[in-house]
């Protein structure tokens, strides 16, 4: 675990809401390695992307709250900085593509001024060094007419020109890690495909590490080494691709699985039919007792109910937060 | 109809034409071997955008034309339907049946109304004019010379509520909440709740009155003395001003706050941006467009609203003048501010939509 | 109503307006003198325990003719509203209603009123009809029109979109039905929110107009008017131009913090 380049150990956050104090991430750990790439699964309001902006110290001061944990980065603690030397880090050696790059990029700046821009701020080229460097970002995110595509605006591009503006922009300091939320979803599906493998080949030629944030297991099958999934603020599972897809061992985890459409060889008969997790996410400010997932569970018993259960190992690499391995066994 | 589909055809082949034209330009490989320099970044953005500008600004002209026929219009059908007989008050009561017929056919009176509107708008675009009756000279003359105690006095109170209300609004809503954010919205509660011709006789009272720092009212003239002439208007722009600042603080607050909580602020942070940058670059120029709305209203009203401030620190300028012209049944004079009023309004709101324009690509740059 | 009194500018509003209310509801039975009766004897006096905001240049008290000139100012603000909010209630449900032509014809023409300068009209319409209180009433009132008509107009077409109409209307209920029953109770806050505002503009107005002569005529007590004559007492007796201002501002604010408050706590609509 030396070799991580983020590591978050025990990250609780709140937000201060109308109806009271509300724990969006709760006890999170994970971390990832220098060049790789980790999918963070879960549902939208799981605490996903609040752990992402914790990292960036971006959670809203007035009503959010890092209540403890730490936040590695190489070594020191993100939490103890101060603002400014925070703010050296965001956009320089850590950087962020958000979901939807048409509300994302500033609606009355040019683009090629909002790829400059970090250049200036981080690298303090002069505003020509900084232009002529963000032009060839947006054609290394292969942007055809770049020169004229640096002074139109977010609205004149398409979805998918916009989420690459977006990863121009974040890739111009050439950061170590990349946190990428959500950056597929709001484009159609060929688009999709282009983004990721973009994604794939920046990652490779700039031997950064990617935090790859997702509801689709799909995607984490293409592009991550390792996943960590999260529900109701807590990571339930943390384990490789191959693992999570293979022996999943978290009773979520599996609903997640099942509920993925799958081509089906047509010999495969009776088809299964795809299944959906029953229940809803429980609110965050209900304090339960036990597991937070036990109302929705297939496999409930005693125990569950009764008491938080820990994050426990079910085989080398692969942790679950569940009853079913407490013992230490591995075996539900 | 014909013609205009005509004219709109030909205006999208020459935006195919120039377009491709300047992509030539620009991607031939020569030029884009070239680096940036200073002034190509400013001409490329003005290639690229000078040309949706003047198709927008020529579909602003033509609204704007428009509208001022349509105001000259209304402003004449109101007036010719306002009792009152020019002639009868050029005469006064004694007059007989006989001059008042001769000088009602001189003046053109006798005429239909379209007769008499068409008489009147090229008499007005001609820069003739009408005559006043009530001081026997162009009104034209008449307007210009009050012009010039109105317009600065409107231009002074926009400029201090502009100063004002700007910092002001960004202020609080950077520490919304907070101390500063209330005391600065209790300000903007009293500067509301005040009626400006109230704080007016105040600032005379403090500053006239008691201080003797401005004189309390009258206007000598920029001509005879232009320091004093000066210093004559900065009380009642300051009064104007004051209760302006107060609507604009709080538009800009708010729009403020609604910037703050866009995506794109989320994004300007994330790149590491400095706080000043992420404020005065990245969301006030956002928040920006809505002021602007509110900034048109208010200019619009304060050529016209000054009239009570005229009145309190006796300012010879065009609200005292058509206040007067009402009182005197001069109706040359009334018709002629009125309709200077409403086509400053229209006009101001014209360089309002160009103001959009510059600020807010989206306008300018329908794709 | 326990929510409201929560709220601090529902709550400063509330006693500041009750104050006027209530002088100008004291103001019908008794005041410290005859507003209108003039003492020669004591002219532009200062205030003193006889006289607690002194007298003006005819020697009448300045405290009577401040409570009836809240009678006047109510009154205005309440005549105004009723005028701008009636016809603007309808307008904007026919513009709702019917849409197209009549929407755009409805919308453009409020546009053009609320471009144009308030006071000037004012000014016109007391030059055709002569000054007098009702007239003031009228050109404010005009005004206040597009304001209302605009409210109206966003909110019906918001609720007449709305499923729960279809519904209605699928199951057989009347257009009329369908008004009276849905879209005006859903109109009713914004309107509130709205007219308390506006009376606060209306006071400010009549203040204004009555203080070039247009409004109040003397010697009736109006705002206005008394700052009006203040001003050329100024350097004698500058407590006559205080008080007046200060009960408009007084008025002003309690209306519009009233409003502000309202919205704050039930603003369904509105920014």
């Amino acid at each position: 675990m030396s070799s991580a380049l983020l590591e978050i150990q025990d990250l609780t956050v709140s937000f201060q809401t109308s109806q009271g104090v509300r724990r969006a991430v709760e006890q999170v750990s994970l971390y990832i390695e220098e060049g790789e790439t980790l999918g963070l699964v879960g549902e939208s309001g799981c605490g996903k992307s609040v752990t992402a902006l914790s990292v960036l110290g971006l959670v809203d001061r007035s009503t959010g709250l890092i209540e403890s944990g730490r936040i590695l980065f190489k070594g020191k603690n993100l939490l103890d900085l101060n603002t400014e030397a925070l703010r050296r880090l965001r956009g320089n050696a850590i950087s962020m593509v958000f979901q939807e790059p048409m509300t994302s990029l500033n609606p009355v700046l040019p683009v090629g001024r909002q790829i400059a821009e970090p250049l200036m701020t981080h690298q303090g080229l002069s505003k020509i060094e900084a232009y002529a460097s963000a032009m060839t970002w947006l054609e290394r995110v292969k942007i055809p007419m770049a020169r004229k595509r640096m002074q139109e605006y977010p609205h004149q591009l398409s979805g998918g020109m916009r989420q690459r503006v977006m990863i121009a922009m974040a890739m111009v300091c050439s950061p170590s890690l990349l946190m990428a939320d959500e950056p597929t979803t709001a484009l159609d599906v060929s688009t999709q495909a282009q983004i990721l493998h973009l994604i794939e080949k920046l990652k490779a030629d700039l031997k950064m590490s990617v935090l790859f944030i997702t509801h689709d297991l799909g995607i984490v099958a293409q592009t991550a080494k390792r996943v960590v999934v999260m529900y109701a603020g807590q990571v339930v599972e943390a384990a490789s691709v191959t693992d999570i897809f293979d022996r999943p061992a978290h009773p979520y985890t599996r609903g997640l699985l099942r509920s993925i459409p799958r081509m089906q060889p047509p010999t495969d008969v009776p088809k299964k039919r795809l299944q959906e997790i029953k229940g809803t996410l429980p609110s965050l400010d209900i304090i339960i007792p036990g597991c937070r997932f036990a109302d929705r569970c297939p496999e409930v018993f005693e125990p569950c109910r009764q008491k938080k259960p820990d994050l426990s190992p079910v085989q080398a690499g692969q942790q679950a937060r569940c009853w079913l391995y407490a013992d230490g066994s591995g075996k539900p | 109809m014909a013609s205009i589909g005509l004219v709109r055809k030909t205006f999208r082949l020459r935006t195919v034409f120039l377009t491709t034209l300047y992509a030539d330009i620009l991607f031939s490989e020569h030029y884009c071997d070239k680096r940036y320099n200073n002034l190509s970044i400013m001409v490329e953005r003005f290639l690229f955008q000078s040309y949706d500008m003047s198709k927008y600004l020529i579909k602003k002209i033509f609204t704007l034309g428009l509208l001022l026929f349509l105001v000259s219009w209304v402003v004449f059908a109101v007036l010719f339907v306002l009792p009152g007989d020019p002639a009868q008050i050029i005469l006064g009561i004694n007059a007989t049946p006989e001059t008042l017929a001769n000088l009602r056919s001189e003046l053109g009176l006798d005429k239909p109304f379209w007769t008499q509107y068409v008489d009147w708008i090229s008499r007005t675009l001609s820069g003739a004019g009408s005559q006043s009756i009530h001081y026997d000279v162009p009104v034209f003359d008449l307007i210009l010379s009050r012009l010039a105690v109105t317009g600065p006095l409107a231009f002074i109170a926009m400029i201090i509520a502009v100063v004002i209300s700007l910092p002001l609004g960004i202020f609080a809503a950077r520490h919304q909440n907070k101390t500063g954010d209330i005391s600065v919205m209790t300000f903007t509660q009293m500067g509301l709740a005040t009626p400006e011709f109230w704080l007016g006789i105040l600032l005379i009272l403090f500053f006239s009155v008691k201080l003797g720092l401005f004189p309390a009212g009258g206007f000598p003239g920029w001509l005879a003395n232009f320091w004093g002439s000066f210093k004559s208007l900065l009380l009642p722009a300051f009064a104007l001003g004051v209760v302006r600042a107060a609507i604009l603080t709080r538009v800009t607050r708010s729009s403020v706050l609604d910037v703050l909580q866009e995506d794109y602020i989320r994004t300007a942070r994330a790149k590491g941006l400095r706080e000043r940058t992420v404020l005065y670059v990245h969301a006030l120029k956002n928040a920006l467009i809505p002021v602007l709305t509110i900034l048109g209203l208010q200019m619009g009203q304060l050529l016209a609203g000054a009239i009570i401030i005229e009145n309190v620190f006796y300012l010879p300028g065009l609200g005292r003048l058509v206040f007067q012209a009402i009182g005197q049944r001069d109706l040359p004079v009334v018709r002629e501010i009125v309709l200077f009023m409403a086509a400053a309004v229209v006009i101001v709101h014209f360089f309002v939509d160009l103001a959009y324009a510059v600020v807010d690509p989206r306008i300018r740059l329908k794709r | 109503m326990n929510k409201h009194l929560k709220n601090i500018n529902f709550r400063c509003g509330l006693v500041l307006t009750a104050v006027v209310v209530l002088a100008a509801a004291v103001s019908f039975f008794w005041t410290p003198y005859d507003a209108n009766r003039m003492d020669p004897g004591h002219r532009l006096e200062a205030p003193s325990f006889y006289h607690l905001l002194g007298t003006d240049q005819y020697g009448r008290d300045i405290l009577s003719r401040v409570m009836v000139g809240a009678v006047n100012s109510i009154f205005v603000g309440l005549a105004t509203v009723v005028i701008g909010m009636v016809a603007g209630v309808v307008l904007g449900l026919i513009a709702a209603y019917i849409g197209k032509w009549a929407d755009e014809s409805i919308m453009r023409l409020s546009d053009l009123l609320f471009g144009f300068p308030a006071v000037l009209t004012a000014i016109l319409i007391s030059a055709i009809w002569g000054p007098s209180i009702s007239n003031v009433m009228v050109a404010i009132g005009i005004f206040y029109i597009p304001v209302f008509t605009r409210l109206t107009r966003a909110v019906a077409l918001g609720i007449w979109g709305r499923e729960f109409i279809e519904a209605a209307r699928a199951s057989g209920a009347s257009e009329w039905a369908i008004t009276f029953r849905h879209v005006l109770p859903n109109l009713l806050s914004p309107l509130i929110i709205q007219a308390t505002i506006q009376f606060a503009v209306a006071v400010l107005a009549e203040a204004g107009l009555s203080y070039l002569g247009l409004g109040t005529q003397p010697p009736h007590a109006s705002w206005g008017r008394m700052l009006y004559e203040a001003q050329t007492f100024m350097e004698i007796s500058p407590w006559m131009c205080i008080f007046p201002g200060l009960a408009i501002a007084w008025t002003v604010l309690g209306f519009n913090l009233l409003g502000d408050g309202i919205r704050d706590n039930l603003d369904p609509y509105m920014l």
